[in-house]
């Protein structure tokens, strides 16, 4: 089974990342662009009877630094 | 006199050596150099170093791979029972990581790669770390990071510093860190992370010797104690 999880800076937090590539997209022309934010993509591929707890269990150890990330779980198998 | 000091390294781990060099110096006696792949740290160490560099090439998040390493755990234990430890550039990133301390360091606010001296703030000179600098004492360090843009939510701030435990501040926001914290204590006062580096203050040849009175302070304390 694919799961995709979805690593992003929590509101609040700046991420200057996105902010460089919104200025960016706006010198290219794109005005109406109202934010950006940066964050990334995991996919893993586990066994069909792996757990959402599991899973969930994963992120907070690893995959997310929840002191500044959030994450979201995306199963695309199933 | 005796001070058994321990320098971690990890895979990518690039300032272990300055490290070892700065404890032999100061203290005159050889650090032992313990390799993360570990299990186990030797018994009756009085200091534990965390160097910088760049440690799994900075996969996933800055130290987040090398605060899952096996020598951690023993490393958490340690510092669980007193034992003090020190995280440098990196080194502060994996404690981050694992927990020790709080707060997170993120890509510098401006994307850049910093590499200079920076000037800082003594903000506690009360801790295990600091007691051979003045109050306020400034101090320059060099710094060489990308992601030493120290984050915490406002209560945890307000915590740090209402407890003394912000223990360097830089003088000028270099890098977009909340409160211009350059380093920070954990609660019971035996866990510190900084970015700067003072392994690289030692002697004239480096161009200054600010970070000379960290070891001295960490060495006569432990050694008076």
């Amino acid at each position: 089974m694919l799961v995709r999880i979805l690593v992003s800076l929590k509101p609040g937090v700046l991420d200057p990342q996105g902010r460089a590539v919104h200025h960016a997209l706006e010198g290219l022309g794109y005005s109406g662009v109202r934010n950006v934010r940066i964050g990334r993509m995991i996919e893993l591929d586990v066994d069909d009877d792996t757990d959402d707890d599991t899973i969930k269990q994963m992120c907070e150890r690893l995959l997310a630094n929840t002191v500044i990330e959030s994450y979201r779980i995306e199963r695309v198998q199933s | 006199m005796t001070f058994r000091a321990a320098v971690i390294t990890f895979p990518g781990s690039n300032c272990d050596r300055d490290m070892a060099e700065a404890l032999r110096i100061v203290s005159g006696q050889e650090p032992l150099r313990i390799w993360h792949g570990d299990a186990d740290l030797p018994d009756g160490l009085d200091f534990i170093a965390l160097p910088g560099g760049f440690s799994y090439g900075d996969y996933l998040r800055s130290g987040a791979m090398a605060a899952n390493s096996p020598i951690m755990r023993a490393i958490v234990s340690a510092a669980d029972r007193g034992v003090p430890v020190f995280g440098v550039c990196n080194g502060f990133q994996v404690l981050t990581e694992a927990g020790l301390l709080p707060g997170a360091l993120m890509r510098n606010a401006r994307q850049n790669f910093i590499c200079r001296d920076v000037e800082l703030t003594v903000t506690n000179n009360q801790s295990l770390f600091t007691a051979r600098y003045d109050a306020e004492q400034l101090i320059s360090i060099p710094v060489a990071h990308h992601d030493g843009n120290y984050f915490a939510d406002d209560e945890t701030l307000d915590k740090l510093e209402g407890e003394g435990r912000v223990a360097f501040r830089y003088s000028e926001d270099y890098n977009g860190s909340q409160r211009q914290i350059a380093g920070v204590l954990n609660a019971a006062g035996n866990v510190l992370g900084m970015m700067p580096h003072p392994e690289r203050a030692i002697e004239q040849a480096h161009g200054g010797t600010d970070g000379r009175a960290l070891f001295e302070s960490l060495i006569g304390e432990l050694v008076s104690a």
